[in-house]
């Protein structure tokens, strides 16, 4: 079984370094050859994705029939893992995850080279650069971080197991919608790059990358909110976000990526901002890079690295290799990078996709440079400090207000210039709205002025009404206009109107779900929390609720032992739910794992929905009472639909838009004029 | 009757217990600043979160930080809450401590994102104004573009007539 994977790899290792080299002189012959040479390698390229595929293959079957002769099944597999966690083998450690993220690049270059048609020669560009990315994954593969290698000495009767904080549903989705992401960005970038090196004419390349590219980040957002929800429905200390370096990682090529979705318009729109695009794809894709390095390089301690290894150096290798390609042709063909056209008006759209990306980028290097920081405190002083929540919090959180703002006042700005009557039409009743929210706030008690945390609070929430009212009034305006022309009722009109501009009405649905994820975000500074020892009969009380523990108890089966309690919620002195906060112990890796449990309140608390959230801290051993801590959690469920709503908003923004319907309409004949007639 | 030097006093010494409760109510709160210190250090045991936050089942470091910070509050006296991470420095080295202070090199910190945001805005306002002085692209003989009240006019009229 090793054999054939281990020939796998080297297959695909070969079949894309011929992909990558005869595709290159392909691309620089001006003969009769070169055409058929072309050929050639654009087969050799979707034979590679084959070639992985197989390597793929066999590692998964692999762990199906505990094969633990080979090296990695031993360490992340078991004979009790069920099923569908022994499929999640293939990503859950450094070599098959590497493997894996091959197999996708195999995967959308084959889609790319099967679709060359559209452009060929841009094509042939780009699968010669996602070939050379394919050969440097493969390289690390066969020489540095073998999938196959071979366990030493007498065969083991069983294996480690996988790590018992991966043994969740949400941990079989996240990281194929990461590396989706991840990945997905090689794609935009080798179109940008062939695009500047052959000095493709008109903008025509993004019309064709914008798909892939709305596509990626989709796939990337998934990946992120599913890591911050799994942190949250797994870790048990009540939090999504802990500003890990693995999870800054994740964030910041999806910070590069949304600037370069806004600025790719201006391009389209205006022919303005080339350069600036161009960098930012680059640096998304090497931000992309970068954070595979963190994962797996130990430079940096991470809960979510892979064991230190060599192979950071072969990244930093070749992240170094594509910034100075990059560079080099970002200065050698800057000339056909010049804008087409002029700014009128510091009111206008353009300026604020120009300030959009500034507050972009600027998150951006904070996260990146607070992420090193340690090192470089290291170098300098020659000892690490840690750069936590407390220094993201307070740096982010004020930027995140004014791109907030920006979300909400960008989309109505006119190109090119916006009157003052334009601004006060469609922003005097949101405003008016947002302002009333804040107002309501302080009613109910939040005091912005106490505590820097209820300010940004409300003044989260004030903007985040105000993006909500805008993207409302947006579409009503529209459709009312739709169904007064139609005679369409309302709701038709808007889903008309929808139709009628995706990508513009899509981006609008994203901006309601990132409203909505602020909302879920703001109530962290009014969470509750409180933990006691619980034997039978005992109540905790929390916010409106009591908890009352009505027994505790044990389990056991092959994979883990567990301890449980159930607890009764009440609330106004009814009971709403049951819950089983859990402890386990997996047997194969002898680690514990506790599992807290989720209510949340919708049908007590409709919008200002909070969760209830149980975790079985500990137990007491002297009168073997469990240790429960409660936490109340304000409009956390907001987050998770806000992520959805956000997908909606993309996969809107990929349908097409409908077809303008030309009606032919009879126009009565006339004499015509006489000549000199009215002289 | 009583004095107006008198009222004064009463006045001033009211004032002077106001500012003294407001000044001081934090001071006595000493849950609020065992999560406030709590929220400003890292659990030693290795799972990168802060020390209130600790997932780690069954995890000795956090028992025992948080242990000894209830007791460095119990303390009370002179134990200020420098003082009181100050200790904990000593005791676990300065990643004990969530941010980099802003002190020496570690100002930087601090510092950076700042001025990243100061330049980025000077770069904007850069790139507007130079797009703003650009001269006009060449147009073919005969057509001009309209401007000002002309172009605003013209604008006008499309949203009339589009109604959009």
């Amino acid at each position: 079984m090793s054999q054939i994977g281990s020939f796998a790899l080297l297959l695909a290792l070969g079949l894309s370094a011929y992909s990558f080299l005869a595709g290159f002189l392909a691309l620089f012959r001006r003969d009769a050859a070169s055409a058929r040479l072309g050929e050639t390698a654009r087969r050799a390229g979707i034979a590679t994705f084959a070639a992985v595929l197989l390597a793929g293959i066999v590692l998964v079957v692999a762990a199906f029939n505990d094969d633990f002769s080979i090296a990695y099944i031993f360490h992340h597999s078991n004979r009790e893992l069920p099923a569908a966690y022994k499929f999640a083998v293939l990503w859950s450690g450094q070599e098959g995850s590497l493997l894996f993220w091959s197999l996708l690049l195999a995967g959308y270059g084959f889609v790319l080279r099967l679709r060359y048609k559209t452009d060929q020669r841009l094509f042939a560009y780009a699968s010669v650069i996602i070939a050379s990315v394919q050969v440097f994954f493969l390289l690390i593969l066969n020489f540095a971080a073998h999938p196959f290698a071979i366990m030493q000495g007498s065969l083991p009767a069983d294996g480690t197991g996988l790590n018992p904080l991966l043994q969740y549903p949400e941990m079989v989705i996240h990281p194929p919608m990461l590396y989706l992401g991840y990945v997905g960005f090689t794609v935009p970038f080798a179109f940008a790059l062939g695009a500047l090196i052959m000095k493709y004419p008109g903008e025509k390349w993004i019309q064709i990358t914008r798909r892939w590219t709305m596509v990626t980040w989709c796939f990337l957002t998934i990946g992120v909110f599913l890591g911050a929800h799994w942190a949250y429905a797994v870790l048990g200390w009540g939090g999504y976000w802990g500003w890990d370096p693995v999870e800054n990682a994740s964030l910041m090529p999806w910070l590069t990526g949304t600037a370069f979705l806004h600025s790719v318009m201006m391009q389209e729109k205006r022919g303005m901002l080339k350069v600036w695009n161009m960098s930012l794809i680059f640096a998304t894709f090497l931000l992309s890079m970068l954070g595979t390095f963190l994962t797996r390089s130990g430079v940096i301690s991470s809960v979510h690295a892979f064991a230190q290894s060599s192979i950071g150096t072969w990244f930093l290798v070749f992240i170094g290799l594509t910034l100075a390609v990059c560079t080099f042709f970002l200065i050698a063909n800057r000339s056909h990078l010049k804008s087409e056209h002029k700014l009128e008006s510091l009111v206008s759209r353009e300026s604020s996709f120009l300030f959009n990306n500034l507050l972009l980028l600027v998150v951006c290097f904070t996260i990146l440079w607070g992420t090193f920081f340690p090192i470089l405190s290291e170098f300098v002083q020659g000892h690490k400090v840690t750069v936590g929540p407390p220094f993201f919090n307070r740096v982010a959180i004020p930027v995140a207000m004014l791109l907030l703002l920006l979300t909400a006042v960008g989309p109505l700005l006119a190109w090119r210039k916006t009157s003052v009557e334009s601004l006060k039409r469609n922003f005097l009743f949101p405003a008016i709205g947002a302002l009333a929210i804040g107002g309501m706030m302080i009613l109910f008690g939040v005091r912005p002025w106490e505590d820097p945390s209820y300010f940004y609070a409300t003044m989260a929430a004030i903007l985040s009404a105000l993006v909500i009212f805008t993207v409302i009034s947006e579409f009503v305006r529209g459709g009312r206009v739709i169904a007064g022309k139609s005679h369409q009722n309302l709701i038709g009109a808007m889903i008309h109107l929808c139709h009628r501009n995706t990508r513009r009405y899509g981006g609008y649905i994203v901006h309601f779900g990132v409203a909505l994820v602020i909302i879920g975000i703001l109530g962290t500074p009014f969470n509750k929390e409180v933990e006691k020892e619980m034997g039978f009969g005992d109540k905790i009380s929390i916010g409106p609720y009591t908890l009352v523990c009505q027994s505790y108890t044990q389990d056991d089966n092959p994979n883990y032992a567990n301890e449980w309690a159930i607890i009764n919620v009440f609330r106004g002195g009814k009971q709403i739910t049951t819950m089983y906060p859990e402890r386990r112990f997996y047997k194969a890796s002898g680690q514990p794992q506790t599992l807290p449990r989720i209510y949340p309140s919708f049908r007590e608390d409709l919008f200002l929905v909070t969760d209830v959230y149980l975790v079985y801290e500990g137990k007491n051993e002297t009168t073997g009472k469990p240790i429960i801590k409660a936490h109340l959690n304000p409009l956390v469920p907001w987050i998770w639909i806000g992520l959805i709503i956000m997908v909606f908003g993309t996969i809107v923004a990929l349908v097409p838009n409908a077809a303008v319907v030309q009606v032919a309409v009879p126009v009565p004949a006339r004499t015509p004029a006489q000549v000199g007639a009215g002289d | 009757m009583i004095s107006r030097r008198r009222i004064s006093r009463r006045w001033l010494q009211s004032a002077a217990l106001a500012l003294a409760v407001i000044v001081f109510m934090g001071a006595g709160d000493d849950s609020a600043r065992f999560k406030d210190l709590g929220h400003r250090m890292m659990c030693t045991c290795g799972c990168g979160q802060v020390l209130l936050e600790c997932n780690h089942v069954g995890c000795q470091s956090s028992d025992k930080m948080r242990d000894e910070l209830q007791a460095a509050l119990d303390k009370g006296g002179s134990n200020n809450d420098d003082l009181i991470l100050q200790g904990f420095v000593q005791e676990y080295g300065p990643t004990v401590i969530a941010a980099p202070t802003t002190t020496g090199f570690n100002r930087v910190a601090w510092i950076m994102p700042f001025v990243a945001l100061a330049l980025g805005i000077a770069f904007v306002v850069y790139v507007v104004r130079s797009w703003k002085n650009r001269p006009e692209p060449a147009l073919a003989d005969g057509i001009t573009i309209p401007r000002g009240s002309e172009l605003d006019e013209f604008r006008r009229r499309a949203r009339k007539e589009t109604d959009l």
